[in-house]
């Protein structure tokens, strides 16, 4: 079984001028345990609604979403948060940490909305991991942009979660930070048994994927526009 | 609820100024409300029970108020004299326990001057089981010499001491052109007693109904009597005597109930001080609302990033809540400090000059009720920014920043 399936999904917007426009229709797409893919696409073709979709973050219009067998589209809000919490990483483009939270308080406040007790011991291993046993205390406005990626990783993997989405994760990064960031995250998820689903319209970043896929053959409502 | 703390006290630090001029403004607003309900009250309680030890004041007919604050908390000026005959009349009556005859209207540098038979120290208890008593360094006044016995507060603001001597001014208020020639020896200093009778320096009565120019005529007159009655009943009895029957003499019985009329009369300046105290605490929660809504544009990320981690609506909603609490809860301590500075304030005023003693540590229910108001109230300013947060649009503020 997949780890998650995904089958008639949709997702509409109303735009600025009242006309109601479709930016995800994706009849069919999954994906494995510990499996890593890539999917490339402009930006404007809706990659990041879909992975807002898939961790729950936007509640989808209609079709369904399985992950680990479980139905997203038939939780409500507050537990799609808890689901998300516990069982779905993301990496933003722009790490999105707490500026107010050191780095490792980014990842127990992570841990503390998922199920069960913050762990201190694995959120320092992860920082460790990335690169930043000495850094755990650090506030990340003091931290270099790679560095502030990497405590991002650790966050996004601090519930051990078997899926991590990662949305533009190299947007930001200079081209050899953007490499060493990227083989971070693929290790990582490997070492932590999580399947890695990937957008990016950076072609070097989609290099490093075996799995690539274009998403605008997977969303249909790109191909309609 | 760990991470909601810990997440509320990010925020705080985060809004240092904000938070610190919010507080600020609940600090003087509780402090505000803390000062007039506890000051109020107790100088209402004090000023019904500061009797000195007397249920009674005989005076020329007149106003009880002006006979009360005359001869027991020694401000405002007697309201006339009665003849000695007249003590000797209510001393004689069984139903008084004692009675102490006393002359005003000369000071010493605005320290008032009160002529009393010797009786005050001897058998008056100001407090149950205790008399006023002067220091082992001095002794009591010879009725027969011009000698005095000063008040402690009045001793130390005077910086008078046992072996000093002093002339008397006329009249209640100091001026250097009034001076008697008679010099008075202080022989003993009172020791404190919390009591108006510290602010006063007392000589015998002969030595102020005849200091020199004073008229002769009066030289036996009094201002009041104080009177200690044998039975409550008996007061009444006295106060049917002489305000009912008689339409010469005045009879304030009992104080207690005379002050209490005073503060009923000046009832509405406490409602106004209230008004203004809670009018103060409502603009006070309203800087609390105006404090995190005007941060709301900038706390939008955050919220997005935290919700995008996992965290509930309710947990946000929550943590705003808090916020709004935690604020006021800082405020409300700093109102602690505002509040015995104020208490201080005003403590020392109405020692130096009616003689009462306030205690800016007595329990007071504000001290409850006040914190927790404002707390109720700072939590529903927080309502509205709370709504705000609740509602954020988390995909919309997680877009990166362009």
């Amino acid at each position: 079984m997949s780890l998650l399936e995904i089958h008639q999904l949709k997702k509409s917007f109303a735009s600025p001028d009242k006309e109601v426009r479709l930016a995800v229709d994706v009849p069919s797409f999954s994906l494995s345990e510990c499996e890593q893919t890539a999917l490339s696409g402009e930006s404007g073709s809706g990659k990041t609604t879909f992975l807002n979709l898939i961790s729950g973050i936007l509640p989808a219009d209609s079709g369904t979403i399985r992950i680990e067998g479980r139905e997203m589209t038939a939780l409500s809000e507050a537990e799609r948060d808890r689901f998300r919490a516990s069982k779905v990483g993301y990496i933003f483009q722009t790490f999105n940490l707490l500026q107010g939270f050191t780095c490792m308080e980014n990842i127990l406040l992570r841990m503390s909305f998922g199920v069960g007790k913050p762990d201190r011991a694995l959120a320092k291993r992860l920082l460790e991991r990335v690169g930043l046993r000495k850094r755990t205390e650090y506030y990340p406005r003091q931290l270099s942009t790679g560095q502030q990626q990497r405590v991002a990783v650790a966050r996004a993997l601090a519930s051990r979660p078997p899926l991590v989405l990662a949305d533009e994760p190299t947007g930001n990064l200079d081209s050899a930070n953007a490499k060493e960031s990227l083989s971070l995250i693929q290790e990582t998820c490997e070492e932590n048994g999580a399947a890695l689903l990937l957008v990016s319209h950076d072609p070097t970043a989609l290099e490093q994927f075996a799995s690539r896929k274009d998403f605008s053959e997977i969303n249909r409502a790109q191909q309609e526009e | 609820m760990k991470t909601i703390c810990l997440l509320v006290c990010r925020s705080l630090r985060q809004h240092f100024l904000s938070t610190a001029v919010t507080s600020l403004s609940i600090a003087l607003a509780g402090g505000l409300w803390l000062s007039v309900w506890a000051i109020r009250d107790q100088a209402n309680a004090v000023f019904t029970k500061v009797d000195s030890g007397f249920d009674a004041v005989l005076g020329a007919r007149g106003s009880k108020l002006q006979l009360v604050l005359n001869a027991i908390f020694h401000v405002e000026a007697s309201p006339g004299n009665l003849a000695w005959e007249d003590f000797e009349d209510i001393q004689s009556n069984p139903t008084v326990a004692a009675a102490i005859p006393l002359a005003v209207g000369d000071n010493y540098r605005g320290y008032r001057l009160a002529g009393v038979s010797t009786n005050l120290f001897s058998e008056i208890e100001y407090r149950p089981g205790r008399r006023f008593q002067v220091f082992s360094n001095g002794r009591i006044f010879d009725p027969g010499r011009q000698e005095a016995v000063v008040g402690s507060f009045a001793a130390r603001k005077l910086g008078l001491e046992v072996g000093d001597t002093f002339h008397p001014y006329h009249g209640l208020t100091f001026d250097p052109e009034e001076r008697h020639e008679e010099t008075y020896h202080v022989v003993g200093i009172l020791k404190p007693s919390n009591t108006p009778a510290d602010r006063v320096i007392w000589i015998p009565l002969a030595g102020l109904q005849q200091m020199s120019g004073h008229d002769p005529k009066a030289a036996t007159d009094l201002s009041a009597v104080l009177i200690k009655v044998r039975s409550p009943l008996a007061g009444f009895r006295l106060d049917t005597l002489y305000n009912k029957q008689g339409d010469r003499l005045t009879l304030a019985y009992p104080i207690g109930q005379i002050m209490a009329q005073l503060f009923s009369k000046v009832r509405w300046f406490d409602r106004v001080l209230e008004l203004i105290a809670s009018l103060v605490a409502v603009v006070a929660a309203a800087s609390v609302l105006a404090s995190i809504h005007n941060s709301m544009n900038e706390r939008r990320r955050d919220i997005a990033i935290l919700r995008a981690l996992g965290a509930r609506r309710r947990t946000i909603f929550g943590t705003i809540i808090l916020e709004a609490v935690a604020i006021s809860v800082l405020g409300m301590a700093a109102a602690f400090a505002v509040y015995f500075a104020i208490f201080t304030v005003v403590a020392a005023v109405l020692r130096a000059e009616l003689g009462v003693v306030l205690s800016a540590a007595q329990w007071h229910w504000v001290m409850l009720w006040a914190p927790l108001l404002m707390m109720g109230m700072s939590a529903l300013a927080g309502l509205a920014p709370a709504v705000k947060a609740y509602q954020t649009n988390v995909a919309k503020h997680l877009a990166p920043v362009s």
